[in-house]
């Protein structure tokens, strides 16, 4: 409760400047009306927000409340699934990515995404993060050093794995693990950051350890985080965007939504009454 | 109930036989089950290993001679058993078959499993279980009525069309389903999260496939090829239906040639029990027998050195 009073006051002040800062912050994503069905059944429907530029935006809502869902399509990944189909649209500068003429292949270097269980490819730590670097024509042993350590760092990973880049990512434990995907995301040098609960598999050590790399991120990069862990959601995010069956029930500061939530829902919802 | 709660502790939870006959009977049911197999594997085992080196001790063969000539002359005045050419037979259509097999079969399983699942599902699983259910001779004699002529009308090199080609090619086929069905599940194991992660990244799916999700599934892939050569290895009748069953050694893959297998099966009928030549059929059967068991123990190590 302590930390959560800590961090409204910090944002307290933030918001005061931020209100001047607000009109010349760019936008870099705009929903718009956007539906995703997986076949008959309507798992998002009619959402509409905006996502601010260097922002941490946090999507919260009980399981089966469509945030995932949201998430998978930002980045096309729920083209993986052949029954998925949507309607409305997300803007991402100034193009609709859910347009059929987009090269998701291209979007998803722009727009990377750490899913919820750690998932490092079977290979060394080093070729963990090489791996999709090469298909973009990035060669060179120094180039490709340079990256790998540069990413293991902004990933705070560098430290514990510099003598062992050479070895299974499969080694590794849960957190680093997970700090490992997220530094192969990074190498991409993604302009948005889709982090699908990216905490929820791992002890609290290593939690608390991800938080800190997310509020580090927020410098360079435009997150979404989708939490189950309020706490989380209040700590680290600007905004936060609260789901239920598929809708957006409120979307406002973190701050607000957590202090001061005008639906009922979402108070019920942050204080555990329900979800 | 009732009647449980008057018994005393030690009636109720002391261990006996007596209160439950079931328990032993089933245990000595299926324990029977495992004892008959292990002895059948043991004494065939057993009597293969006797039967075969009797022609080395009785009949005083030289097993080098035996190994590595490939002078075959049972039914001269001076016969020769130089069982090279049928070991060679063997393995290079076991080898060549899984050469044409094992890139087939893996690449319709990464058909089934990556690009198309449905089609995979729907039409090519049938199909192959279809495959492995058509008996070998059915093989056989699709191979003498079309491949046989085929061959010999295409290739200057082979008069007869009975040839170590056509044996090969008969034999992919046979193998084909088995090396396809277990790539197939190996790549359908892998986790999803695996694909998610390389696409994520921005890695096509062909990029994908070639270097995350194959090298991930490899040791599982060899697998499936190497039971795909313990089945070619093993198999008689189709190969002896179009091989040619020559006893030397072929120069080309036009000419004909002869397996263990098939020389076995040729000649039983003709040898006495007990003769030389009876004795030297067995000798080929253990060196069938301990190349399948090569096989298998390769198939261990690869198993073993599964990652995910």
């Amino acid at each position: 409760m302590g930390m959560l009073k800590e961090k409204v006051d910090k944002s307290k002040q933030k918001t005061s400047d931020k209100k001047e800062e607000k009109d010349q912050s760019e936008l870099i994503l705009r929903v718009n009306d956007l539906s995703i069905y997986y076949g008959s059944n309507q798992a998002v429907k009619n959402i509409s927000f905006d996502i601010e530029k260097n922002s941490i935006t946090a999507l919260i809502g009980p399981s089966g409340c469509g945030k995932s869902t949201f998430l998978r399509s930002v980045n096309r990944m729920n083209d993986l699934i052949p029954i998925s189909h949507n309607q409305g649209e997300i803007i991402y500068e100034d193009l609709n990515i859910l347009d059929k003429n987009i090269d998701v292949i291209a979007l998803r270097k722009e727009i990377g995404m750490v899913f919820q269980k750690p998932n490092p490819f079977p290979k060394s730590i080093y070729n963990n993060i090489t791996h999709a670097l090469r298909f973009y024509g990035i060669k060179g042993k120094k180039r490709l050093d340079a990256i790998v350590e540069e990413s293991l760092r902004k990933a705070a990973l560098w430290d514990e794995v510099k003598d062992r880049l050479d070895q299974s990512a499969f080694a590794l434990s849960g957190g680093q693990q997970q700090r490992l995907c997220i530094a192969r995301t990074l190498a991409m040098q993604p302009n948005i950051l889709l982090l699908d609960e990216p905490a929820s598999a791992l002890d609290p050590v290593s939690n608390a350890k991800i938080e800190e790399l997310i509020f580090e991120l927020k410098k360079d990069y435009t997150i979404v985080i989708v939490t189950h862990n309020m706490q989380q959601a209040s700590r680290v995010s600007d905004k936060t965007a609260f789901f239920l069956n598929g809708r957006i029930v409120e979307y406002d500061d973190t701050e607000t939504i957590f202090t001061n939530p005008s639906v009922k829902e979402t108070e019920d919802y942050i204080s555990g009454r329900f979800g | 109930m009732e009647k449980q709660t008057t018994l005393s502790a030690k009636q109720r939870l002391i261990r006996s036989s007596s209160k439950n006959p079931g328990e032993t009977r089933g245990k000595i049911l299926v324990s029977l089950c495992a004892l008959i197999i292990i002895i059948a594997t043991l004494s065939i085992t057993l009597f293969l290993a006797i039967k075969g080196l009797q022609s080395f001790i009785v009949n005083g063969l030289n097993p080098l001679e035996f190994l590595f000539s490939s002078e075959w002359n049972p039914t001269s005045s001076d016969p020769q058993y130089g069982a090279l050419p049928f070991i060679l037979g063997s393995l290079a259509v076991t080898l060549l078959s899984a050469l044409i097999a094992g890139p087939l079969g893996i690449g319709c399983a990464i058909f089934m499993t990556e690009i198309s699942t449905s089609i995979g599902k729907k039409v090519l699983q049938p199909v192959i279980e279809l495959l492995v259910g058509i008996p070998s001779v059915v093989y056989g004699f699709i191979g003498l009525t079309v491949l046989v002529p085929f061959i010999r009308n295409t290739f200057s090199g082979s008069a007869t069309g009975f040839s170590l080609l056509t044996g090969t090619i008969v034999l992919s086929v046979m193998i084909l389903p088995t090396v396809t069905t277990i790539a197939t599940d190996a790549m359908s194991s892998l986790p999803n999260s695996l694909r998610e992660g390389s696409l994520a990244l921005g890695a096509t799916r062909w990029q994908t496939i070639k270097k995350v999700l194959i090298p991930a599934a490899l040791p599982s892939l060899m697998t499936a090829i190497v039971l795909g050569m313990a089945r070619a290895f093993g198999e008689a009748l189709a190969v002896q239906m179009v091989i040619g069953n020559v006893r030397d050694l072929p120069g080309s893959l036009l000419d004909p040639s002869a397996t263990l297998t098939t020389i076995i099966t040729l000649n039983m009928g003709y040898t006495t029990y007990g003769s030389v030549d009876n004795n030297t059929l067995w000798s080929m059967g253990l060196i069938l027998l301990i190349i399948s068991f090569i096989f298998i123990l390769i198939i261990r190590y690869l198993s073993a050195r599964r990652k995910i």
